[in-house]
């Protein structure tokens, strides 16, 4: 399959391949989601916005240049962004695919980095030479100007021009918490709201810190996702619960909603209220207690976002689905086209 | 008046007249208020004065600046309830016949009134509909004025600016009763304001509403629109919805 080269949200020719829960194959256009749900079903989304997490800076102890990919934070709270986890780089950018992309120099703990406005102190490294934890110097409003001010929206080389904001928040992006894009939120826009509601359909949101998705070293690439910190609104948890006692479908857009409401389960048809941290990785040995269906980007098959499909349907299944999208030439990667598994068997 | 408590707002132009008065009044009121204007310096004053708001430095009518400052709102902010598309821009800084007005100026008077509004209300629509579904409610407000109705010779540029914004609040509002977010055109009245001054300057400042008194007015017609909530005073003057 080919990557999705242009930053457009919702192509006029974006494809979708729908798998049913028996595992039958059918091609229709995206554009004719909504048609796929049914009165009663609730629908849930990502409310993520996408920080500019890309920092381009000097490594002050060697004066080398870096750049800095914000990649995790242990809470979604507004005043808590001194701590994260970041990707380091050496020179270059997002053009240099990514497993190429030169070593940063060697990171000691409490080497100091400068990014544009913003000053951070390499805290130490986590397991691996280019991932670290670093604390940005400033209060947290300073943090906030110096990222909305010096950052950018991290991209790959699939993409050829840089991306901005507007390329990467989805219509219903809120609190910016994600690192990447919650891309299967593409597919949204406000008619597609208002047909959905003229439906009977439900919707509802998480938000939920959307990780990186590609660190260019196989070594940290197992270790994705990373933690991922969520918060589930209590409006959001209610509906679950109602739509789960009565049997109605939920839908999720995006396998970061899958991530956080299995997470959230408790096993007694309902989801905790509030914040949580996503740690657990879904696979096919994982039993669905919540979602019934996904809408999702399409995936190689080698990443954690694919591995999450397993729980839906079987390998023969998936398999025959990812031969049917290359044989369409379906395009891979954030805004590349869909897929649409409903889980096999029962909760 | 404690329905504004927590309640979290963003006002634009919020270093001088109506907005610094909003400003004011809403953080006393213990509302979380992230507010934008161009000048640092101001931007500081303003913070300082009043704690636990959030200044932010930008211009709504730079396309480049929008996403910056939804950012920095919607970041420190933690997302949103009610937005005041308050700065505006008068267009030619002396009033002058359509005819005599430069197109510069009325580029600037839409890139600020319209343009700015539109951009904005956009890049945070998704956190103001959250809100709704949730049950806080969402109100946008939009800062009119009666030249956006009354064709008064002079004020060209400002008026048609204030009155596609108005015609776009209108369309706005219907569009989105679906999501529960309400977006309001308020026109303020003839306040004391640096804006007016520089429209008006020989005006009789006695004559003129204080902006502080126009700002009780549209907290009074936000909490309106909000989701009725217990103890809300509803003793306050109205500012006239268009």
């Amino acid at each position: 399959m080919l990557a999705a080269t242009e930053p457009v949200q919702r192509p006029n020719d974006a494809k979708l391949l729908v798998v049913d829960a028996l595992g039958h194959l059918r091609h229709t256009s995206r554009r004719d989601f909504v048609a796929l749900l049914r009165r009663g079903d609730l629908v849930i989304a990502n409310d993520a916005a996408t920080l500019p997490a890309s920092l381009t800076g000097r490594h002050l102890p060697t004066g080398d240049a870096i750049e800095v990919r914000l990649a995790g934070r242990r809470s979604l709270a507004a005043d808590q962004v001194q701590l994260f986890s970041a990707i380091v780089f050496g020179a270059g950018d997002f053009h240099t695919p990514t497993e190429r992309r030169l070593a940063p120099p060697p990171l000691l703990d409490g080497d100091r980095l400068s990014l544009g406005p913003l000053l951070a102190t390499v805290m130490e490294t986590l397991g691996h030479a280019r991932l670290v934890a670093l604390r940005f110097d400033g209060s947290s409003d300073e943090i906030w100007a110096g990222i909305a001010r010096h950052g950018r929206p991290i991209q790959y080389a699939h993409l050829s021009t840089p991306v901005s904001l507007w390329d990467v928040w989805t219509a219903i992006a809120g609190p910016p918490v994600a690192f990447e894009p919650p891309s299967a939120g593409f597919v949204l826009d406000w008619q597609s709201l208002a047909a959905m509601r003229d439906r009977g359909v439900e919707f509802a949101t998480i938000t939920h810190a959307a990780g990186i998705s590609s660190t260019g070293d196989a070594e940290l690439d197992e270790r994705l996702p990373f933690d991922e910190p969520y918060t589930i609104p209590s409006t959001t948890a209610d509906a679950i619960a109602g739509a789960l006692s009565e049997g109605r479908r939920i839908v999720a857009i995006g396998t970061t909603v899958v991530r956080a409401l299995e997470h959230a389960a408790t096993g007694r048809g309902s989801v905790r209220t509030g914040p949580g941290v996503a740690n657990q990785r879904i696979t096919e040995a994982s039993r669905l207690q919540i979602v019934d269906a996904i809408i999702s980007g399409v995936h190689e098959p080698a990443t954690s976002h694919f591995q999450l499909l397993c729980a839906f349907a079987d390998r023969p299944t998936l398999e025959e689905a990812d031969a049917a999208m290359s044989a369409r030439g379906y395009r891979t990667h954030e805004f590349g086209d869909s897929v649409w598994f409903e889980r096999r068997g029962a909760r | 008046m404690h329905q504004l408590t927590g309640l979290r707002v963003a006002v634009t132009g919020g270093t001088s007249g109506l907005g610094l008065a909003l400003v004011r009044a809403l953080s006393a009121r213990g509302a979380r208020v992230a507010f934008v204007a161009r000048g640092r310096e101001r931007v500081a004053r303003v913070a300082a004065e009043c704690p636990g708001s959030h200044g932010i430095i930008g211009d709504v009518s730079l396309q480049n600046d929008i996403y910056p400052m939804a950012l920095q709102i919607l970041g420190e902010l933690g997302g949103l309830e009610v937005l005041i598309n308050n700065a505006s821009d008068l267009g030619p800084t002396s009033l002058r016949l359509l005819g005599d007005t430069d197109c510069e100026d009325v580029e600037r008077a839409l890139a600020t009134n319209l343009l700015g509004p539109f951009r904005l209300t956009k890049a945070v629509l998704g956190a103001l509909s959250a809100a709704a579904r949730e049950g806080r409610g969402a109100v946008v407000v939009n800062v009119s004025s009666d030249a956006a109705s009354t064709p008064y010779p002079m004020w060209g540029a400002y008026a048609a600016s204030k009155a596609a914004l108005r015609h776009m609040s209108a369309i706005w509002d219907a569009e989105l009763d679906g999501q529960g977010v309400r977006v309001l055109s308020l026109d303020p009245g003839d306040m004391d304001t640096p804006l007016h001054a520089q429209a008006l300057p020989d005006a009789d400042r006695s004559t003129l509403k204080q902006p502080e008194l126009a700002a009780l007015e549209v907290i009074a017609a936000i909490e309106a629109a909000l989701p009725v909530a217990e103890g809300r005073a509803d003793d306050h003057p109205t500012a006239v919805a268009q």
